[in-house]
């Protein structure tokens, strides 16, 4: 059982890392991008793509893969979400759930049904364990993942907290317009904002693909996974989605305990639960409840 | 001062022809099956099941403002618990309606739920009770998973009775839901429902009851969507989880209405006429279809959000299914008083629906 629950705590890891990017999106932008999942998926098949095609191992090919992520996130900002916020909160929920689809099915025009995985572009680690006191043995590729999801959250913590451009996107998220009184600039902090959660995007894609198989329409379930975890999480700081990602691990993992089909359903019935109790216990998220309080300093 | 009241009209000249015109079509579709081949009779009977989903997307949307991606949860608890009721015994087409109506009562305590939550944690909370009760029905034994099974009691009547009742059945559901939305539009609830649209801020603050008027507009829509799922199971028979829960169905709502006019009565219906007609052109190119689709929607949402039926209400006043109401300045007023003039017409620009 120990086994499972260290298991769980780091497949928690990934799941915190793809909701990051969603609940930080949200708290600048008060946007949901209904395209968040595809395009993680988007981020794997480049990295499949990368590695089958030219060999170029899936790490090495983060250093193409992220920044390109960085330019899609701007550029949806600039082209796509700024124009569609105009129009109301609801239009955006439209333009990104059409964006989705559109994702989804180029994806699947260009490579198939097929389910792939980067595992075998990665060597020894996506096998590889280390034994714990216990007799435990932990996946080195979770450990790393776990890391990687530590280090992605410190980091953005660090980056809003103690920069210039961090306290401007902090002062966009709280009051666009009267951070743009005292001379920062929205639509910029919005873009760098979209283009970071678009980098985190593509670290989860590329860790989807090593730890498991993806195929074009996986976007949906990652949607999914990151809508819960960040809503589990709470309105905390971003160390908030770590412990809404270990939580709903732990619930996938009791969930496949219980019934093999359960994986999944775990999962879903610990969000409802933890929605259930956030609702009727703060009367309301009035501000909406994948708000992080990103000033709070952890 | 009654000289220069402005006249308050609840539809025009227009709309008058179009009430007649409606009924004339209605009648006209009830007989067709006569003169129908029976591929075409089952291509009218998917145009109304759109019509239908269209419609009740829409009446959630763009009346509600509640924009879910998870509707497809009610298109396929319409199917799944048709087959349950068939199963237990009665007669396949009586369980399509009870079903639905069982649909209709099941959103009541989701309702409860989910209306607590705002614009996009409402679209994707709906979407994990869709995926969430994907899984459940996969639980039950007579689906048998993904597998799936058929409303086999369908099959003692034979091909024609079927395909022609299930026909009538999709035309009389698809008109009475309409009416139903109709009046509930026109009536007094109607001026709720489009307060809450324009601003749910304001309209609660004159004492409108956005929570009640909320959720009877989302049990309809379940109710709706409901009617919707357990008629497509009587025309394909056979039920795969997999199929009726596919986020997919909410696409084709979202394209539907979002083309058609968002907000507006006949918005959804030209929406479903023109979805149909894609369908039936484009349908067979498969992927590049559903990539179209998706890349219409975006567009229309960033480009023309009112859809092309709101754009053309819009730009020249049309009205054929007059919900609202609209104020004209008097006859007289725009050479004798300029303020009054003013007045009128920016009631008027502002009156939609």
């Amino acid at each position: 059982m120990s086994n499972q629950i260290v298991q769980g705590i780091l497949l928690g890891g990934y799941y915190a890392l793809i909701a990051c990017g969603l609940s930080f999106m949200f708290s600048v932008m008060r946007i949901i991008n209904l395209a968040h999942g595809s395009l993680a998926v988007l981020s794997a098949f480049a990295l499949w793509l990368l590695a089958s095609r030219f060999h170029i191992s899936p790490f090495l090919g983060l250093i193409i893969v992220l920044p390109l992520m960085a330019a899609i996130g701007w550029a949806l900002q600039r082209f796509l979400l700024e124009r569609s916020a105009r129009g109301g909160a609801l239009l955006p929920i439209l333009t990104t759930f059409g964006l989705a689809i559109v994702i989804d099915n180029l994806l699947f025009e260009q490579f198939g049904a097929d389910t792939r995985s980067l595992a075998p572009f990665i060597g020894s680690l996506s096998y590889d364990s280390w034994e714990w006191p216990g007799g435990i043995y932990v996946g080195k590729l979770a450990v790393v993942i776990f890391v990687a999801a530590v280090v992605l959250l410190g980091g953005l913590q660090l980056f809003l907290t103690r920069t210039g451009l961090g306290r401007s996107i902090r002062a966009t998220s709280e009051d666009p317009d009267t951070a743009g009184l005292v001379g920062v600039d929205a639509r910029r902090a919005n873009a760098i904002a979209a283009a970071i959660a678009m980098v985190s995007v593509g670290l989860a894609g590329a860790f989807l693909g090593m730890r498991a198989t993806f195929d074009p329409y996986a976007g949906a379930t990652q949607l999914l996974f990151a809508f819960e975890a960040a809503v589990i999480g709470g309105a905390g700081s971003l160390w908030g989605t770590l412990i809404g990602g270990i939580i709903l691990a732990l619930a996938q993992t009791l969930g496949a305990k219980v019934h093999p089909q359960g994986f999944l359903i775990g999962g879903h019935v610990a969000f409802l639960i933890v929605l259930f109790i956030r609702l009727y216990m703060s009367g309301l998220g009035l501000r909406g409840l994948l708000r992080l309080s990103m000033g709070k300093t952890s | 001062m009654s000289a220069v009241s402005p006249i308050i009209e609840r539809g025009t000249a227009a709309s008058r022809v179009a009430g007649t015109g409606v009924a004339a079509i209605i009648v006209l579709l009830a007989i067709a099956p006569q003169f129908l081949s029976a591929g075409a009779v089952d291509r009218m009977t998917a145009l109304f099941i759109y019509v239908i989903l269209a419609a009740m997307w829409n009446a959630l949307a763009g009346f509600g403002g509640l924009v879910s991606v998870g509707q497809q949860v009610f298109f396929g608890l319409g199917a799944y618990f048709a087959i349950r009721l068939a199963n237990a015994g009665l007669n396949p087409f009586i369980s399509l309606f009870v079903s639905a109506v069982i649909v209709g009562m099941v959103s009541w305590p989701i309702s409860l739920f989910m209306l607590r939550l705002k614009n996009g944690e409402f679209a994707i909370g709906m979407w994990v009770i869709a995926a969430l009760t994907h899984l459940l029905v996969n639980l039950d034994r007579l689906i048998q998973g993904e597998t799936g099974t058929s409303l086999i009691s369908l099959n003692v009547y034979d091909a024609s009775t079927r395909r022609v009742t299930v026909y009538w059945l999709a035309l009389a559901a698809m008109t009475a839901l309409l009416a139903i939305l109709f009046g509930l539009l026109r009536g007094s609830t109607g001026a709720a429902i489009r307060a809450i649209r324009d601003n749910e801020d304001a309209a609660a603050s004159v004492g409108v009851r956005v929570t009640g008027t909320k959720r009877l507009l989302f049990v309809l829509a379940a109710f709706g969507i409901g009617v919707a799922g357990a008629l497509w199971l009587a025309t394909a028979i056979t039920f795969q989880p997999k199929t009726y829960f596919s986020v997919q169905w909410t696409a084709y709502m979202v394209f539907m209405v979002l083309v058609g006019g968002i907000g507006t009565f006949e918005g959804a219906i030209l929406g479903a006429l023109l979805f149909f007609l894609i369908e039936t052109w484009f349908g067979s190119t498969g992927v590049w279809y559903l990539v179209g689709l998706g890349a219409t929607a975006l567009v229309f949402s960033l480009l023309l959000p009112r859809g092309l039926w709101g754009t053309l209400e819009e730009r020249l006043g049309w009205r054929l299914l007059s919900v609202g109401y609209r104020v004209k300045p008097p006859v007289n007023a725009m050479d004798t008083t300029g303020e009054i003039t003013s007045l009128g017409q920016t009631t008027t620009s502002r009156e939609k629906a």
